[in-house]
């Protein structure tokens, strides 16, 4: 690659390239590049804002080992994952399916699933509280009033306290569920009609088209799934005003960090805890990539971005 | 169909039983699929409607069971009263400027860095280009206490500017979505504007931005309801209560109030939800048009 362009016209082109990229450039330096050295740094040290950072080494990362709440945090992460992106993205793949089904007022039933995807959030998180309120609750009123079944406590149950969570992201699924409706509507009817004709049943024109067809926009939803999910941070926060419980049951990965990081002012701690972080998203990201590889069918070869 | 309509023997019709016929198969399934849509629209609906019953209902009449879903009579004092209890003209205010500023900022800086990546060549680019996806991939926590210590360092702790300030800089989602609407553009209009002697920064101005209308509406409203949501930056950043935005604002009303009042806190939440379902009921068609690039095109 040439690094200054011969031609006085494509130097003129590359200036202007740089003129309008600048912001970013200029944003990428200060609000991302500098951050990510320094923290990088912060991780080795032990500093609290205050005082000058002190040289640790991998201080922070043996003490992570040896930190329960550090593994309850991550475990608690990972279950919360393991629940919600599966259970949307069935939900989210068979409503699209359904409206799929040239239902009418298509538009309508459109907006109805999007909107408590607009509404995220600290209200949303307050509007379940009341729901699942075990005493006061909706759901628990409901649950006896038709089943005679006394609901759990919910978001106070140590076992349920998760489930609670991947209940109420459920109610979101609208965002995905848009963009599978409309990766349906992609799928070239003539396929299906040639597999008619051969007599393949519905569940096998879903099972050998749709889903070969739509396959990279699943493979897009599941991994900005898996990141959202591993970020979770404001419903928790909100509902156990900051301390993850009952008995630490909620503590998911970002809140303790940030439980280290702003309450307890250990910023080189909490940086190791967000490197960690980095690394676990990154190589679940791959390991998307990877299981999809042989899985995912793309119309034009070498459009894997 | 044509061949569909086309009288046929008699005995070949007779041959499929009538609720095996296709056109009557189809219709079962348009059927039965609304149904089912239906009764889930409904139950996407419940909460929403819950929340509107109990702000209209006493501290009382919210705890009763069975609920009552229309509130006799509906309190509508509640509103007022709860909005009154904390300062939330105040936390609206802060909100709403929030929101529009960055939503600005955002759209402007996005749309100068996306006509560069889309349209203009230069060495380098596309290695910068790799390194805006890139970051796509680092969460905000990595970045988020470095951040935190150079505002500090600034004197910028308990003010927006940390809030506003980086939103200025693009942010590299959006970048990518206006980019892939640059990208379609035609390039004869480009470059019989570049023959007319239009400089680079004019057909950004001239063509591509008035063209560009519907993705650079969509990007602000992503970026608006983002930043009207947005909780984790505003509690990190902001303590004095008058410079709170409604998500914080809202979170401390329990914690306020010492004791849960459900009415009110509903009352507030309502109150906080509403612009945005106003602006998306305006907006539904690009909104859904930006949701559906990012996942379809991604």
């Amino acid at each position: 690659m040439r690094l200054i362009p011969k031609s006085k016209l494509a130097r003129r082109e590359a200036l202007w390239f740089y003129a309008f990229i600048s912001p970013w450039l200029i944003g990428f330096l200060i609000f991302t590049l500098y951050p990510i050295i320094a923290s990088a740094y912060f991780s080795l040290t032990i500093y609290d804002i205050v005082r000058a950072p002190r040289w640790t080494g991998l201080g922070n990362y043996a003490e992570l080992v040896h930190d329960k709440l550090f593994w309850q945090s991550l475990k608690v992460t990972f279950y919360y994952t393991f629940l919600a992106v599966p259970l949307t993205t069935v939900a989210a793949l068979s409503l699209a399916q359904l409206l799929n089904q040239r239902v009418p007022f298509l538009g309508v039933f459109r907006t109805v699933y999007y909107l408590p995807s607009i509404v995220t959030g600290v209200a949303v998180a307050l509007l379940w509280q009341w729901i699942l309120n075990p005493e006061f609750g909706l759901v628990n009123y409901l649950l006896y009033a038709v089943f005679r079944i006394h609901g759990p406590g919910w978001f106070y149950d140590k076992a349920w306290a998760i489930p609670s969570y991947v209940l109420m992201s459920l109610w979101g699924l609208g965002a995905p569920l848009i963009i599978y409706l409309a990766a349906l509507q992609n799928v070239p009817t003539e396929l299906y009609e040639a597999a008619e004709l051969d007599g393949a049943g519905p569940w096998k024109r879903f099972r050998h088209i749709t889903i070969p067809m739509i396959s990279p926009v699943i493979l897009f939803n599941v991994i900005v799934g898996i990141i959202g999910s591993f970020q979770v941070f404001t419903q928790i926060y909100v509902i156990t005003q900051g301390r993850g419980g009952p008995h630490y049951a909620s503590l998911v990965y970002v809140l303790y960090l940030f439980q280290n990081a702003f309450r307890n002012f250990r910023m080189g701690y909490a940086s190791a805890q967000a490197w960690i972080l980095f690394w676990v998203i990154f190589g679940l990201t791959i390991l998307a990539l990877r299981v999809s590889r042989s899985h995912v069918y793309y119309e034009s070869p070498g459009e894997n971005i | 169909m044509a061949e569909r309509t086309l009288a046929r023997p008699a005995h070949i019709v007779q041959a499929v039983p009538w609720w095996q016929r296709r056109s009557v198969r189809r219709k079962a399934t348009t059927i039965v699929a609304t149904i089912i849509a239906l009764i889930g629209a409904v139950v996407v609906m419940i909460p929403f409607v819950w929340m509107i019953s109990t702000s209209l209902k006493t501290k009382f009449t919210a705890l009763q069971l069975p609920p009552q879903w229309i509130p006799r009579p509906p309190h509508w004092e509640n509103y007022p009263d709860a909005l009154t209890f904390l300062p939330f003209h105040l936390f609206f205010r802060n909100t709403f400027m929030y929101a529009t500023l960055t939503a600005f900022g955002e759209t402007l800086s996005c749309s100068l860095v996306a006509y560069g990546f889309a349209r203009l060549r230069a060495p380098g680019k596309n290695v910068l280009f790799l390194i805006v996806l890139g970051t796509l991939m680092l969460p905000y926590q990595v970045t988020m206490i470095p951040q935190y210590v150079l505002f500090k360092i600034l004197g910028w702790i308990d003010t927006w500017k940390p809030l506003i300030v980086p939103t200025f800089f693009g942010s590299a989602y959006l970048i990518f979505l206006l980019r892939q609407f640059y990208m379609s553009i035609h390039q004869d209009i480009v470059d019989a504007a570049r023959i007319d002697g239009c400089s680079y920064f004019d057909i950004w101005w001239r063509i591509f931005a008035p063209l560009s209308r519907p993705a650079l509406m969509t990007v602000a409203i992503l970026s608006f309801m983002y930043h009207w949501n947005d909780y984790l930056g505003p509690l990190i950043y902001l303590s004095t209560t008058e410079k709170l935005p409604v998500s914080v604002g809202l979170a401390n009303f329990t914690a306020a109030y010492g004791g849960t009042p459900w009415h009110w806190l509903m009352a507030a939440s309502v109150t906080a939800v509403t612009p945005l379902i106003i602006i998306f009921f305006f907006m539904q068609r690009y909104f859904i048009q930006g949701i559906v690039i990012t996942g379809v095109k991604g």
